[in-house]
């Protein structure tokens, strides 16, 4: 099992719009580099890619919910 | 003798003590969002207080430097790794050239002061190093760092020591952010002026250099007015006035907004008064989401408020021997 940070403190978004389907969806297969989600911070959003690849993805950060720098956003297996 | 930037972080400038002067031209004052973080930082490597530093906000830069040299990261609490190994913050360390600075990731506070010993030596715009992005002014090329960037360093001298824990400073939970009232509090009732200070607000994501935004306490209740000519209708508006550091506007009456170092110098939203300078350095180390209240003060606290930073600022001299 591995664990997928935030980098930075701010806001935490599953998708890239509310009217877009999240970027991984609980259960999905991940590879290094991939999009997981959106910070929101200083008027931007950035993305969060995974540093490490993994199969079923679990979010432990929900749509929209505040988060810490090193916040645990998900784990994989 | 010079910075290579690696990685930029998240929006990492050159700053220094700042550009006073030129505020009634619409030119900020910019400089360290947390000044104190800033001059201990240049005490620690052996320069000048207002030296040039990098600024890091939440995310740290990776750097490699040319040359020996003395660095020390001071403010916020983004944990310095030498080549990977971790190295103490509000502390003097030396590198060797080719030694890279990596952070970790942030534990506390908001900004972090990178200081090397000599500086980092970028053009003097209008009597300043510091960046203003958003006016493309001072620091290197008017803009946050990029990857790839080459930073000239000053001579230096060998430096040592640390800042002892209870001369570091960081905000509360919530913090406590003290407020002279005035200019236009005039224009909200007695009871929402008691709910401004009663409530916790929370720092909006979007807060920045320009201004701290906070959010989650209740809307302003305003004195009925017939509007001044050029005021417009909203009741938080005024006829265009001059906007000091640290005032407190709230825009619709509804999101207090504290203007900060790269702030506008005017515009047409009332203010309720000024944060005191000895805390806009506080503001500087509030991550998004932290709690914070506005403790009302008089000018004779403020003063003595001030007067208690620059002893705080004395003692980390005399601890250093500067």
């Amino acid at each position: 099992m591995a664990q997928l940070h935030s980098p930075l403190p701010g806001t935490f978004y599953r998708s890239s719009s509310p009217d877009k389907p999240p970027f991984k969806a609980d259960g999905d297969a991940v590879a290094v580099g991939e999009v997981i989600g959106l910070i929101e911070v200083m008027k931007s959003f950035h993305e969060v890619k995974a540093e490490v690849a993994g199969a079923n993805i679990r979010f432990a950060a929900d749509n929209e919910e505040p988060v810490m720098a090193g916040a645990v956003l998900a784990e994989v297996d | 003798m010079a910075v290579n930037v690696i990685s930029p972080g998240l929006s990492t400038t050159v700053q220094d003590l700042g550009r006073p002067g030129y505020y009634h031209l619409g030119i900020p004052i910019s400089g360290g969002m947390d000044r104190y973080a800033l001059r201990a930082a240049n005490m620690l490597v052996g320069n000048d207080e207002g030296a040039a530093v990098l600024e890091a906000v939440f995310l740290g830069p990776e750097l490699e430097f040319t040359a020996a040299t003395t660095v020390a990261v001071t403010g916020g609490d983004l944990p310095p790794r030498l080549n990977g190994t971790e190295m103490p913050g509000w502390e003097a360390f030396p590198v060797k050239a080719g030694d890279r600075l990596t952070f970790g990731y942030l534990k506390g506070g908001a900004r972090t002061c990178i200081a090397v010993s000599g500086g980092i030596d970028v053009p003097v715009t209008l009597g300043s190093r510091s960046t203003y992005t958003l006016g493309a002014l001072g620091g290197h090329e008017g803009r946050a760092l990029k990857a790839g960037d080459w930073l000239p360093m000053g001579v230096g001298k060998p430096a040592k020591g640390m800042v002892p824990h209870n001369l570091r400073r960081g905000p509360g939970n919530p913090a406590e952010l003290r407020m002279l009232p005035g200019l236009y509090w005039h224009r909200i009732t007695a009871e929402a002026g008691k709910r401004f200070f009663a409530d916790t607000w929370k720092v909006a994501p979007e807060a920045d250099r320009i201004g701290y935004r906070f959010r989650g306490g209740t809307a302003l209740d305003f004195v009925p007015r017939e509007p001044p000519f050029g005021a417009g209708s909203n009741p938080s508006n005024i006829v265009d006035a001059c906007y000091p550091y640290g005032s407190v506007q709230v825009p619709g009456g509804t999101e207090p907004i504290v203007l900060h170092r790269d702030a506008v110098s005017g515009g047409g939203y009332m203010m309720l008064g000024c944060v005191i300078s000895a805390d806009m350095d506080l503001i500087g180390q509030l991550q998004p989401h932290a709690p914070a209240r506005f403790v009302e003060v008089t000018m004779d606290q403020a003063l003595a408020a001030r007067a208690d930073r620059q002893a705080a600022l004395a003692r980390v001299r005399a601890h250093l021997g500067r």
